[in-house]
């Protein structure tokens, strides 16, 4: 609602005719000792079946809340959301029969055993005691639980406690699951393992994803598509290439002699997708920084006008962009600083 | 793929606008109560141990209590015949007002969030861990009968059953406020062992459960008609004595309300805790 900057809103696809998920002006104010806190200001999110999507934001941006009113956890104040066809507010059991959730905290209860609580989270969903059982053993297996399956929940390290909520969130095979910061705390061998699991359940059942994470290289590299939130608004809504390539460019660095630095410094401020080249001198070289749309392609092109000009380059750096930079460019702020801890 | 599971398709769920039927809720009772039964049931000596708890207490009370009152105040039944129902609606006080405590490391860990989204109805979540305190209580109960019998108590087993259902009724109620007491107090846990332990022990003494009421002041009989637990204590002693009548009438309309109260009070709580 107004907060979107133009450009990032298309999706290519146009209006979706089935959405899994639609909401439409979702909001969700708290009021914290007579304060009022406006966490979701208005969303409006489609997901089709079988998207993955990422909620990307620095902590408190509202990312889980807005998880949470999807799950039925909370109630929104105001605004609508359909979820698997079922209004959350109207129907939340039939929503919470429809999707899987896996939360913020542990999941499993810390004086059961593993394999009970994995068991009576397949009962809760209707399975039946022996395909309960067999699913929780897969599960186990493929989440390498299989040797803790008779341990106590309490007993488990913080990494196997993690597998063991994804194991819970997957026992119903549901269609729709919801993670929210899902690899927090992790190793990052066991983030490529809880990865490794997701993708391949979503290519085995076409799973339709949706994660809130602070992760900025998690979202880039495993969503195809990011919501990035900010302040309780979304602020962009594209695949992490289109966010990147439109918003934030590829960064180039060149050094030059210093005395062919003008006529360098008029072909890059010719290139830079907004005209911006910073400059630094130093012991007769001087280092151009600028933002380039598709510098893999134009950056050759570049050296050679350089080379012609009689000004050729000593060295050059092509860097991709990352959500970092888009979300810098959106927000004049850094998703690293707002994410840390 | 061997051991898949029924899929969660989405066209064949019916809609559940009106909410869970009595079968839903049922089922969903009974998971709920056996996820709960796992605990003891996994750890069989703490089982062993809250079982012998009350002949402990009814061993060590019975005796003092016949010789400090005299068999008079007791309207001429034997101290044990008297004193064993007291002990089990005592048992029943304690164990279901403890609901919301085993709720409390679950609430601090993801596990309840886990659970409130599941599709289980959310009466169930209560009614089965009220249940599971009270499952126990069936166990002692007869337990404590039996041992009781050379002693001088004469048995009725189906009465003491019939006791033991209505106990299973008000353990509902209580059970379910303890929940939403537990709710309320998340984060500040000692509210709930503040206000729990507060409202157990007048409840306990202003029922006549340790000694008869009838022995005490004015104030004290006045009060006590006003305690749901006095119409249940009254309700056992008649169906431990083999008999069934108004005082039976009594206890269960007061453990039905109490299940009513309860109910209500935590299934808004629950709802509440959304918002």
């Amino acid at each position: 609602m107004g907060g979107r900057k133009p450009g990032t809103r298309s999706r290519g696809f146009g209006p979706m005719e089935h959405p899994l998920i639609h909401t439409n002006k979702l909001s969700k104010t708290f009021v914290v000792k007579k304060e009022t806190v406006e966490a979701v200001k208005g969303v409006d999110i489609d997901v089709a079946p079988g998207e993955l999507v990422a909620f990307l934001g620095p902590n408190g941006a509202g990312k889980s809340t807005t998880l949470r009113m999807l799950t039925t956890l909370l109630k929104p104040t105001s605004g609508s959301a359909t979820v698997a066809g079922l209004d959350v507010v109207a129907d939340p059991a039939g929503v919470r029969a429809r999707i899987g959730y896996i939360g913020q905290g542990n999941g499993g209860g810390h004086s059961y055993r593993v394999i009970d609580e994995m068991v009576m989270q397949g009962r809760f969903y209707g399975m039946n005691s022996t395909d309960a059982r067999s699913r929780a053993d897969e599960l186990l297996k493929s989440l390498d639980l299989a040797d803790l399956a008779k341990r106590t929940v309490i007993k488990l390290s913080g990494g196997q406690r993690r597998r063991m909520d994804v194991a819970l969130g997957l026992m119903h095979s549901p269609r729709l699951l919801f993670l929210d910061e899902p690899s927090t705390g992790m190793d990052p061998q066991n983030r490529a393992n809880l990865w490794e699991h997701i993708m391949r359940m979503r290519a085995e059942h076409g799973t339709t994803i949706v994660l809130t994470t602070h992760y900025m290289d998690e979202a880039d590299s495993m969503s195809e598509r990011v919501i990035v939130i900010d302040h309780g608004t979304i602020i962009a809504d594209n695949t992490a290439a289109r966010l990147k390539a439109d918003l934030a460019g590829d960064l180039l660095a060149v050094e030059v002699a210093a005395a062919s630095a003008a006529e360098v410094r008029g072909l890059l401020g010719r290139a830079a997708a907004e005209g911006e080249v910073e400059e630094h001198r130093h012991d007769g070289v001087v280092r151009f920084r600028l933002r380039l749309s598709n510098g893999a392609r134009l950056a050759p092109e570049l050296l050679k006008q350089m080379h012609d000009a009689g000004a050729p380059a000593q060295s050059l750096e092509l860097k991709p962009p990352t959500l970092d930079d888009v979300f810098l460019e959106l927000t004049g702020r850094s998703l690293r600083e707002g994410a840390e801890v | 793929m061997p051991g898949q599971p029924a899929r969660t398709e989405f066209a064949e769920q019916k809609p559940t606008e009106s909410g869970p039927g009595p079968d839903r809720i049922l089922r969903d009772t009974w998971y709920v109560f056996w996820r709960e039964m796992l605990l003891p049931l996994r750890d069989p000596f703490s089982l062993v141990f809250s079982l012998l708890q009350p002949l402990v207490f009814l061993g060590l009370f019975g005796p003092l209590l016949g010789s400090a009152v005299g068999a008079p105040a007791f309207g001429g039944q034997s101290t044990l015949q008297w004193f064993l129902p007291g002990v089990v609606v005592m048992i029943a006080l304690f164990g279901t007002s403890m609901t919301g405590s085993n709720l409390q490391y679950e609430l601090m860990t993801g596990s309840y969030e886990r659970i409130l989204a599941t599709p289980l109805s959310r009466s169930s979540l209560m009614i089965g861990r009220a249940l599971k305190e009270w499952a126990p209580l069936v166990v002692q109960g007869l337990l404590i009968s039996v041992v009781c019998i050379p002693f001088g108590f004469v048995f009725h087993p189906l009465h003491v059953l019939v006791g033991l259902i209505i106990l299973g009724i008000f353990g509902i109620g209580l059970g379910a406020l303890s929940y939403a007491l537990a709710l309320v107090s998340q984060n500040k846990e000692w509210i709930f062992w503040g206000v729990q332990q507060t409202l157990l022990f007048p409840l306990m003494i202003l029922s006549g459960i340790m000694l008869p009421i009838e022995a005490g002041p004015e104030w004290m009989r006045v009060a006590s008609l006003f305690n749901p637990l006095t119409y249940l204590v009254n309700a056992e002693r008649e169906l431990f004595a083999g008999a069934v009548g108004v005082d039976t009438l009594y206890g269960l309309l007061a453990a039905a309300v109490t299940a009513a109260v309860g109910l209500v009070v935590g299934i808004r709580t629950i709802s509440r805790n959304t918002n």
